[in-house]
């Protein structure tokens, strides 16, 4: 009865002992994963920092001043002014939806189509 | 085990054949027993305490070990516990009021060579000279072929630069990863955030720290780990800021002046909107201070906060309130304002030798700028209640803005307020305060008479400060400086919709030695807009401005600062999301017409 006991001691201890080493070599596996993740982040986060200081840097006032100057032809952007307010009472109210023609049926009334057909 | 009997039955009979007393070989036996006992027991207990001291010793020594590990070695990042948040640069940025980056980081290179592993130094020093001309060729060779073991050679990096140098291929030319300071936004609002440098160098890294401005008076809270990298928000506006500076810079230009300033103020909250001082530099590329001259001459000098001027007529309306709110008069109170007026050796004259008296309203005092109107009313206030109004207003002491170049400028007023100083006080000289003095102490006395204390952070609520004048009081001053703007000397400064009310002062610069110059001049306008509902305090101030559109220069500010006012509200307050109020005609006047 000792000895199974011993035996089974001995060989849980084993097990364990597997068990560990296996458990660390997965740990070690993942904090690598996560030291490549990091270092993942701290790139992108670089990236992204240095996209926001272009952003930041091609949306700089002087230039859109002298980008609106150079594409005035095709803009017409020019400073707001106190005339660009209005009031909501000054807006028009959009034109009333005309009823919808029924166009089954129609009766041709001209002969254009006639012209257009070969 | 064999026990050892207590009565042996040999020895037994033996003693009792020799008639001795048998008893006692068994008192003897258990006697040798239990010493045999007492030295098993301390053997075991002997090696009891062996085993624990062996054991403690063991713990305590991993418990030292371990300490001196932890000691002795380098520090490392947790690496299983920490989230995503710990990789942050090392600077927060500055962004305005709406989230639009003022100033950021970027990555970049430093430079740095280790002669003794440099292979072809001459080559290296002349590839080094042609990529950057700043350098000298024969300087860099003497240092690679001396004894130095290290040397920087540059600071900063473009990656083009960092290219060539590589293509130079020698190895004892070395990059360092660094974090550079960038103001995308160039001069704009320049002298705001001041400028960066680096602090302690390394070869893997370098201290950023703030040398002016806001990236100075921040710097803790800039370079703090616990904010985990939030940014500063600062209430300045960029789009305003961008709107402001083009129109003053147009101005100064236009009106041939050597400088200008101006602050734009929220008159509740005491957030500064814009802050511009021309000339003005790139915080990328920091001019060095100058060594000789007048400080004020450099572009760093930041003229709306350091800038301590006479601001002349702009303080008639602080005399005028005050009197105003003592009860002894009202707007249409008439008032001596017979010209020139003499107080002992002193002539006290308007301007141009003008006579706006013998009697003035309090109204046309104001509007009219009667040099002599203020002053009477002045020494009825007295001195000492002048000054303590002015302090109140916050002009005897720096302002408590958010930079660290506010404490040095503080308001210069002489030492004993003699009646002469009130007199001059009272309209503006004598007394010298920044143009940040002044949108503060007009935000304060036309918002509704609370307090205002000038800031340069974002805020969302603002508590009302300490009551200064009455709400009344502070509506009667707004009249009065809506009708400067109306038919007074600011004329030029009205703008449609936008109800401007405000006041222009002009005095001459003083000499370094005593006396003032007659053709040189601080112009300044103090406006408020609207004045029906003040939202807006602006100072624009003009340095030894003219404008030569006339016969002969005109240098008041009613010809110089109120127009570039007057182009700068029309600019900036659509950007700020002010509707124009539309003007109604005056319809009492129409019905008397119809009588």
């Amino acid at each position: 009865m000792k000895s199974v006991f011993f035996i089974l001691t001995a060989l849980s201890v084993m097990g364990l002992a597997f068990w560990a080493y296996q458990e660390n070599y997965r740990t070690q596996e993942s904090l690598r994963i996560v030291d490549r993740l990091q270092r993942d982040i701290g790139d992108r986060r670089e990236a992204i920092a240095v996209l926001k200081a272009e952003w930041a840097y091609l949306n700089r006032p002087a230039r859109l001043r002298d980008l609106a100057a150079l594409n005035f032809d095709r803009l017409g952007l020019l400073p707001l002014v106190p005339e660009q307010f209005a009031r909501v009472d000054e807006v028009a109210f959009p034109a009333p939806e005309l009823p919808a023609m029924d166009l089954t049926g129609t009766v041709m009334t001209s002969g254009t189509n006639e012209e257009q057909e070969p | 085990m064999i026990r050892t009997p207590l009565r042996p039955l040999a020895r037994i009979l033996r003693a009792r054949e020799t008639g001795e007393n048998p008893d006692a070989i068994e008192a003897e036996n258990l006697r040798l027993r239990h010493e045999a006992q007492r030295d098993r027991a301390r053997m075991q207990a002997e090696g009891r305490l062996l085993v624990l001291s062996v054991f403690f010793f063991c713990a305590f020594g991993v418990v030292g070990a371990r300490m001196g590990l932890m000691a002795a070695s380098v520090p490392e990042e947790p690496r299983v516990q920490a989230g995503g948040t710990a990789i942050v640069a090392q600077r927060a940025d500055i962004v305005d009021r709406n989230g639009r980056v003022l100033a950021t980081n970027m990555f970049t290179h430093s430079l740095y060579a280790q002669p003794p592993l440099m292979i072809d130094k001459e080559k290296a020093a002349r590839e080094l000279a042609k990529i950057f001309p700043e350098l000298d060729e024969q300087k860099l060779l003497k240092d690679f072929t001396g004894k130095r073991k290290f040397l920087w050679i540059r600071k900063k990096l473009s990656p083009e630069q960092k290219q060539a140098v590589h293509d130079i291929g020698d190895p004892g030319l070395l990059f360092g990863p660094r974090e550079m300071r960038l103001y995308p936004n160039g001069s704009l609002a320049a002298h705001i955030l001041g400028g960066a440098s680096f602090g302690r160098e390394g070869v893997h890294s370098a201290e950023v720290i703030g040398v002016a401005g806001v990236e100075r008076a921040f710097d803790d809270y800039l370079r703090d780990p616990a904010e985990e990298g939030r940014p500063l928000q600062l209430s300045i506006d960029l789009t305003v800021q961008s709107a402001v500076r083009e129109v003053l810079y147009g101005g100064m230009k236009l009106m041939n002046a050597k400088g200008a300033a101006a602050v734009l103020m929220d008159v509740h909250t005491g957030e500064v909107l814009s802050m511009v001082s021309l000339p003005d530099f790139d915080p990328n590329d920091r001019p060095p201070p100058l060594l000789k001259g007048d400080p004020a001459d450099s572009p760093l000098f930041n003229r709306a906060l350091q800038g301590v001027y006479e601001l002349g007529s702009t303080f008639k309306i602080f005399t005028v309130s005050q009197a105003m709110e003592m009860g002894m008069v009202r707007p249409e109170t008439m008032v001596d304002a017979n010209a020139p007026m003499k107080w002992g050796r002193f002539k006290i004259h308007e301007f141009q030798n003008h006579n706006y008296g013998p009697l003035l309203s309090v109204t046309d005092v104001i509007v009219k700028s009667s040099n002599v109107g203020t002053a009477k009313i002045a020494l009825r206030i007295g001195g000492e209640r002048q000054k303590a109004f002015l302090g109140e207003l916050g002009f005897l002491q720096p302002t408590p803005i958010e930079m660290v170049e506010a404490p040095g400028a503080a308001p210069i007023y002489p030492g004993n307020w003699s009646e002469i100083t009130t007199i001059t006080a009272s309209y503006g000289h004598g007394i010298a305060a920044s143009p940040m003095h002044l949108a503060a102490a007009y935000s304060s006395l036309l918002n509704g008479g609370t307090r205002v204390v000038p800031t340069l952070l974002r805020r969302n609520t603002v508590e009302k400060g300490k009551r200064i004048v009455s709400e009344e009081t502070s509506r009667a001053a707004r009249e009065m400086l809506r009708q400067v703007v109306v038919r007074g000397t600011a004329s030029f400064g009205a703008v449609a919709g936008y109800e401007v009310a405000g006041k222009t002062g002009t005095a001459n610069k003083p000499k370094g030695n005593g006396g003032y110059y007659q053709d040189k001049n601080v112009n300044t306008f103090a406006s408020v807009f609207p004045a029906s509902d003040p939202k807006y305090v602006l100072i624009v101030t003009m340095d030894e401005a003219s404008d030569t559109s006339g016969d002969e220069p005109r240098r008041t500010a009613g010809w110089t600062a109120v127009p570039v006012a007057a182009e700068v509200i029309r600019r900036a307050a659509p950007l700020l999301g002010l509707a124009p109020i539309i003007e109604t005609p005056d319809l009492t006047a129409v019905r008397h017409t119809s009588n």
